[in-house]
């Protein structure tokens, strides 16, 4: 297990490889001795296809999300967890289309991939997952993430900084006990801002056995490039307008109303 | 027949607080607990104990909270039960939007403002319009209920709108699509929405019919991961009477499980009807 002065942390991809490129050149500038990507390389964008290679290119460490666990599996959905069947509409066809463009020996890669990573960073314990260590879809919000509960999951992890995704908006927390919850954002589309950035955590350990230092770093990339590409493959007018503008129009009836009221829609 | 299931206690992320006992300022003829202005059947809790209740659920890891009733703004005390969950995490509370008023609203939103943990709230409605949620909340409900619900949004803080199936069609994506529209006609300009099914509990067995007897889930109709996605396998409710498995099932004795918390974290036998309705609809109170 490596022990890590500096190292960076993407979450879901969304088939968005020009954010992608972006972040892993952001992310080797500033010093990171490794990358890791917590899950969910397709869907929404336009190139799932291209986003394993380009990870397995830069020796980016891979942690398995629904997506790859759903089509790796060929599962009949995403398993992203929604209820409202405005949102599940948009999942389907995120997750058709990222299906459709899959080869099958990437599907053999998602199968293996691991569901969770340890690694330390100034003897620090991180545990790596896709939603939460508990359940890969479980979604870990801001305002929905109590201290009480992220003590305990932590505990039950037996780690002192846990690293999530899945959710499409970061955060960090440092718990009463100095645990540490990183929820690393997304690559694959804005954060429900208003901003067209994408971002990532960035995380460093400064003094041994203290907190890590946490930045969430912004990636500015060719969004209007892709945004046109998402055009011409016929993907959702709703999902390129999220693109150019920075605000969510789809998965909106999962947010908490903290994080729903910030948005737009 | 086989025996029932049980349903397995997997960790605490949702403990229910009925603050306002079954006392209720509404007489739904829908109510799965029949509240009422005089059902005194569940007390109000004490700020004493919401606290105790919360403390305890806090150091079990608990994620999540809802205040409900009967008509939780009832509770004289329910602004610092809300002041001081928060401090342990996200609160909902689920009303009939008939208490909320400019000055209560804005006490809501300094509250949200103040946490870093999510405040919700829910308003239920029963239809589309007057026409059916009256008949069955009572004349005048739908609009002081609306009237409510646009305060609360003018505050800042835009409630979840739940509603029932005894709203005609409201199950099918036509049924949900038309009734979004019509809040957005009514002044909710980015609706929120939550479908329940009706469970044939309390005022509601006479208003349609309650479970038969042979209406109940055996181990054959259940998988472990159906088990693991009820609401009773990560939560619990609280009462003045004592904890009982789920907001649901007060009115039943054997679903008592203890008076603390600490005393209700083992498996739950699933022989009750509403048990059918939870497992086959998939739904979980929580929102």
């Amino acid at each position: 297990m490596p022990d890590l002065r500096r190292a960076a942390f993407f979450g879901g991809v969304y088939g968005n490889d020009a954010a992608l490129r972006e972040a892993i050149r952001d992310a080797r500038d500033r010093g990171a001795e490794r990358l890791y990507c917590l899950g969910d390389l397709g869907g929404f964008g336009p190139h799932p296809e291209r986003i394993l290679p380009l990870l397995l290119e830069h020796g980016v460490i891979v942690v398995q999300g629904n997506y790859e666990d759903a089509v790796g599996n060929d599962r009949p959905d995403c398993g992203c967890g929604y209820t409202d069947p405005r949102d599940n509409h948009f999942a389907r066809i995120a997750y058709d289309y990222t299906l459709r463009r899959t080869p099958s020996d990437q599907k053999a890669r998602f199968r293996a991939l691991p569901a969770s990573l340890r690694l330390t960073m100034g003897g620090r314990r991180l545990l790596l997952c896709h939603g939460s260590p508990r359940r890969q879809n479980e979604f870990l919000w801001e305002s929905t993430s109590p201290a009480p509960f992220l003590e305990r999951l932590l505990r039950e992890a037996a780690a002192d900084v846990l690293l999530c995704t899945h959710t499409g908006i970061p955060w960090s927390r440092t718990t009463p006990s100095f645990g540490q919850v990183v929820n690393a954002g997304v690559l694959g589309r804005p954060a429900n801002d208003g901003r067209t950035t994408v971002s990532y955590a960035l995380l460093t350990a400064e003094e041994e056995h203290q907190p890590l230092r946490v930045e969430q770093v912004p990636i500015a990339y060719d969004h209007e490039g892709v945004a046109r590409d998402m055009r011409r493959r016929g993907l959702p007018e709703e999902f390129v307008e999220t693109i150019l503008t920075g605000w969510w129009t789809t998965c909106l009836e999962i947010l908490p109303a903290r994080e729903r009221g910030r948005g737009r829609h | 027949m086989t025996r029932a299931p049980q349903a397995p206690l997997l960790w605490l992320d949702t403990l229910w607080l009925q603050v306002a006992g079954t006392l209720c300022n509404l007489k739904c003829t829908h109510c799965f607990i029949s509240c009422a202005p005089d059902n005194n059947q569940h007390e109000m809790m004490s700020l004493l104990e919401v606290r105790r209740h919360v403390r305890d659920a806090a150091a079990l890891g608990a994620r999540e909270y809802y205040f409900t009733g009967g008509e939780p703004f009832l509770n004289r005390d329910l602004l610092p039960m809300i002041e001081e969950t928060l401090l342990q995490g996200p609160v909902t509370v689920l009303t009939n939007g008939l208490l909320l008023d400019t000055a209560t609203c804005a006490s809501l939103r300094r509250l949200a403002d103040g946490s870093e943990s999510s405040l919700d709230l829910r308003i239920s409605l029963d239809g589309y319009g007057p026409e059916d949620h009256d008949t069955i909340r009572g004349p005048g409900t739908f609009r002081r209920a609306m009237e409510g619900a646009l305060r609360l949004n003018a505050a800042g803080l835009n409630p979840v709108i739940t509603v029932t199936e005894a709203a005609d069609g409201i199950a099918s994506g036509e049924g949900r699509a038309r009734f979004l529209e019509r809040l957005r006609a009514l002044g909710l300009g980015r609706p929120r929405l939550k479908v329940l099914p009706l469970w044939r509990l309390g005022a509601e067995t006479t208003r349609t019919s309650g479970y038969a007897s042979e209406e109940r889930l055996t181990e054959d109709d259940v998988t472990r991961d159906g088990l693991e996605r009820l609401q009773c396998a990560s939560g619990r409710m609280a009462t003045s009477r004592g904890v009982y498995v789920c907001p649901l099932l007060i009115d039943a004795p054997e679903a008592r499980m203890g008076v603390s918390l600490q005393e209700t974290l083992r498996p739950f036998e699933l022989s009750h009807g509403a048990c059918v309705t939870c497992y086959r609809s998939g739904v979980t109170c929580r929102t």
